[in-house]
């Protein structure tokens, strides 16, 4: 199946998401759509799949234009597609969920579960993509979630397959075995757009490269071509992918964490006796497939989450359990991991949330009257200070990009006299550009002598900015190793397997 | 709409704007109902099928009988411009030209007071559906003070107050400590207990000291003319207005001022606006939890005593009951000003003065009071849901925030 999209835009208000955007995907093609986040990918494969309308421009399937209504269109013309988040029932089986809403039935409508079995042991064995057909999907990792929706989308009979950012979820392993997989099923003859901003990836798998930025396809590329080319292609300047810091002059434990065991919001325990240092003046990165309970560690270190036993110590200052005020107090900058949620009051102004952890601060507040006029002065010089794209100091946060929020994050920090700094995903979502000054930010609070621990998803990012990487996996710290480790050993540390299977692997 | 000079469009996207609109089409929403109830201007229409003559007719009777209803709405609860003509030129009757004004006034007192507190815990995310069991258990205190200690006013009506806004506390402090401390849902808890405060009060009335001595009916004993509130033109003047006004209006004040300019009420409008980032901020949810409900239950209590010590000087079985429970009014008009002081006490005077003047329109024209009410919870409905009156009136908007987390989730 070809599918042409001819001269697609769509706006929304006055920003218009995708501009003039033309491209052809061939059959047996894997055609790969790079950009930054916010660059308009999204919306472009949502109104592929039938999910949004174009303003202007037409989608052709084999040379013969079509207009979808909705998904269900889209999915009758041979067009599947397997979102960021899966669309799975967790309590089904992976039957029941591949099957559903095109069940195969027997006499009164009962559901044929034979036949459905069956299908999904043929499809799975056409394709390469094994999966047990009676496990239940929740029990299932990543992964194979992953395979169930795709096994979802050819069960549909799709010809093209919409693949958004499918690695964002994945291990390193589990990256190679979708590779895989994608090969296959260009074997097969099915067509694939993969959506992504993780270059080695898309230089990996692609046969065809379109890079869109700011709503406009401003260029195809080849895989051949460089890391480097693409990135600034994507970007639309020249970027350094990696990041500038002296040799690491590592002081005493700024952070001793010992022993700790904390249990999630269901009772299990998924921090499970980590023993970790992280020392003044380097940076502690810590590496792990998001899940292994590095969320419930750092809530931990926050105060926001109980801790069931061990203790943690901040600069010779006990602050196990201690309150959030007093852990914020004790020197503890704290970058949260979902910054919309913890981070910041979005309809509040940026001014605001530049003192939402220090309130009640000299000089921000004085016998409990805020006073505005300091408050508002701290904005202007923290804008100034941190480059924060903003209309005004009292312009709400949610107006900001990404980029800007999480620079108000930092910069209300960073301005605090802090002693540690643990930042979790400090750039996840954000552009290369941002990405780049927030790296910077944090190698100089490493090079001022505070200890920092990141946490991070992104091997890329944990490569470049750790002094030492520690792995967690399944609530346990399976190794500290220098940054020069190879990504393989990182990967299998992440996975589980010991350090020394790991390394004489 | 990038012709639209700036000021312009920030008028037109302001939620003062869509305040007014919602306003206008709960009006229309009214004149509908006038339309649809009224004989003559239902046989109006109906003779359009039975005669020959054109529609004028029956416009003329629709507008004439909307019309005279608006109209006895508008002088029976602000001012007849006749009436002030004839007392600036006559110098006389200026009680019954004032006299609209100030029943707008004294309705919208305790209105104000109460509907602040509910404003104060909406803000902070919470739900205080409890405002009439406090300011019903904060009467009770109020009278038990102001009705049996004799002294100078200079000190009974302080601590007569002191005592409504006491009990308003204590009672809002049960559903904050359960919310704190065991997780209870004060939507709840504050529900349940207006129907124990009512209870509370015909006990008060009908088997304590309190009862007026030699009746068996529930009623109170009066306020001492020390505990009262009083008129501010003097009781000769026969205006109801009181010094509760001033009251009410230092609540404005002193309310905007924790809201905007406190560090604490800072915290509030944190918690409100973001419970988890107001956590990891090192905001004690606990606290503000229990300050605010402690809060809101002593303005609900300051609201009952001010009824009580401003107009009615006793308490019975029926005080704060139906159309009188200014508690549950309390929610709607602290919807109405988005949960802010100023925009309350506009919203508080706007129901009174829907009430007062719909009483005046019944008198009148015999149309129901109860289309005073259609009005007041159509406007509600219209200024709940924004999006629709963008539509109506083809505005785009993004002044809608704030009043949404009143009008959603009850449970976020």
């Amino acid at each position: 199946m070809r599918v042409e999209l001819r001269g697609i835009t769509k706006r929304f208000g006055s920003l218009t998401a995708n501009d003039q955007i033309s491209l052809t995907v061939e059959p047996g093609q894997i055609h790969c759509l790079l950009g930054e986040n916010g660059a308009g990918k999204s919306t472009l494969m949502n109104v592929l799949f039938g999910l949004l309308h174009p303003d202007e421009g037409e989608i052709l399937i084999d040379g013969l234009p079509v207009s979808f209504a909705n998904s269900g269109d889209a999915v009758r013309q041979g067009i599947g597609m397997v979102h960021q988040h899966f669309m799975l029932v967790p309590v089904f089986t992976v039957a029941e969920n591949v099957v559903l809403g095109f069940e195969p039935t027997k006499s009164f409508d009962r559901l044929d579960r034979k036949k459905a079995d069956e299908d999904i042991r043929e499809a799975s064995r056409r394709f390469g993509l094994q999966v047990d057909p009676d496990a239940v999907v929740e029990d299932l990792p990543v992964g194979i979630q992953q395979r169930v929706e795709i096994l979802k989308a050819l069960n549909h009979d799709a010809q093209l397959l919409i693949l958004d950012e499918p690695t964002a979820v994945l291990t390193p392993q589990e990256i190679d075995s979708l590779i895989e997989i994608m090969r296959s099923l260009k074997a097969a003859g099915k067509s694939i757009l993969f959506i992504s901003h993780k270059l080695r990836e898309v230089r990996d798998v692609s046969d065809v490269i379109t890079v869109i930025r700011q709503g406009r396809v401003v260029g195809t590329a080849q895989p051949s071509d460089s890391e480097a080319e693409l990135a600034s292609l994507m970007v639309g300047r020249d970027v350094m992918l990696t990041v500038e810091k002296q040799e690491s002059a590592a002081g005493p434990a700024r952070l001793e964490i010992r022993d700790l065991v904390v249990r999630d919001d269901r009772g299990v325990p998924v921090v499970d006796g980590v023993t970790l240092d992280v020392r003044a003046g380097e940076i502690l990165a810590l590496a792990g497939v998001q899940g292994n309970g590095q969320t419930e560690l750092v809530e931990a270190l926050a105060g926001v989450r109980p801790v069931e036993s061990g203790s943690i110590t901040l600069d010779g200052q006990d602050i196990t359990n201690a309150s959030p005020r007093r852990v914020l107090d004790a020197g503890l900058g704290h970058v949260p991991e979902d910054r919309h949620r913890d981070g910041l009051v979005l309809s509040m102004s940026v001014a605001d949330n530049l003192v939402l952890n220090t309130p009640r601060h000299v000089p921000f507040a004085y016998h409990g009257t805020r006073r505005r006029a300091e408050i508002r002065r701290n904005a202007v010089e923290r804008i100034r200070d941190f480059d924060i794209r903003t209309e005004s100091p009292e312009a709400a946060v949610s107006s900001l990009s990404g980029g800007n929020q999480q620079k108000v994050i930092l910069a209300r920090e960073l301005s605090r006299p802090i002693k540690v700094l643990v930042a979790a995903q400090p750039t996840r979502g954000l552009d290369v550009g941002s990405i780049e000054y927030v790296h910077r930010q944090i190698v100089k609070q490493r090079h001022d002598g505070q200890g920092v621990l990141i946490v991070s998803s992104e091997l890329d990012e944990v490569l470049a900015l750790g002094d030492r990487i520690a792995v967690m996996h399944h609530g346990k710290i399976t190794g500290v190793v220098p940054p020069t480790t190879s990504r393989e050993v990182i990967g299998l540390l992440m996975t589980g397997v010991s350090i020394e299977e790991a390394t004489n692997a | 709409m990038p012709s639209v000079p700036r000021w312009l469009r920030r008028v037109i996207s302001s939620p003062i704007l869509l305040t007014f609109l919602a306003i206008t089409l709960g009006l229309v929403v009214g004149s509908f109902v006038i339309i649809l109830t009224t004989a003559p201007v239902l046989d109006a229409w109906r003779s359009l099928f039975h005669s020959w003559g054109g529609p004028g007719h029956a416009i003329k009777t629709t507008f004439d009988y909307v019309g005279a209803a608006y109209r006895d709405m508008f002088t029976g609860a602000v001012i007849d411009p006749n009436s002030l003509w004839h007392s600036i030129t006559t110098g006389q009757s200026w009680t019954s030209t004032l006299t609209p004004l100030s029943e707008t006034l004294t309705y919208a007192t305790p209105l104000t007071i109460a509907s602040i507190g509910v404003g104060i815990t909406f803000q902070t995310g919470l739900f205080n559906i409890g405002a009439n069991g406090q300011a019903i258990i904060g009467g009770i205190a109020g009278v038990a003070v102001g009705s049996s200690l004799h002294l100078p006013t200079i000190i009974l009506l302080p601590i007569t107050l002191l005592a409504g806004v006491l009990g308003g506390v204590l009672t809002g402090a049960l559903p904050g400590l359960l919310k704190s401390f065991t997780g209870a849902h004060e939507v709840i808890v504050t529900l349940m207990f207006n129907y124990v405060a009512n209870l509370i009060l015909l006990f008060t009335l009908l088997s304590t000291p309190l009862q007026q001595p030699g009746q068996g009916n529930d009623i109170s004993r009066n306020l001492l003319p020390g505990a009262l509130l009083s008129p501010l033109f003097g009781t000769a003047s026969g205006l109801r207005v009181n010094w509760g006004v001033f009251i009410a209006a230092g609540v404005v004040v002193v309310a905007w001022w924790f809201l905007e300019r406190s560090s604490l009420g800072f915290e509030f409008r944190v918690s409100g606006a973001n419970p988890h980032a107001a956590r990891v901020s090192g905001i004690n949810p606990r606290k503000i939890t229990i300050l605010a409900f402690l809060i809101s239950g002593g303005l609900a209590g300051l609201a009952g005593i001010t009824e009580v010590a401003g107009t009615t000087h006793f308490i019975d079985g029926g005080f704060l009951v139906g159309s009188a429970g200014i508690g549950f009014t309390a929610i709607t008009v602290s919807l109405l000003g988005r949960n802010r002081p100023v925009g309350i006490m506009w919203g508080a005077l706007l129901f009174a003065a829907l009430g007062v003047g719909g009483r005046s329109m019944q008198a009148s024209t015999g149309i129901p009071l109860d289309l005073a009410t259609v009005i007041q919870y159509s406007i509600v409905l219209f200024i709940a849901t924004p999006v629709m009156v963008q539509e109506i009136f083809r505005i785009r908007s993004r002044a809608t925030s704030g009043l949404q987390l009143a009008s959603q989730g009850w449970n976020t």
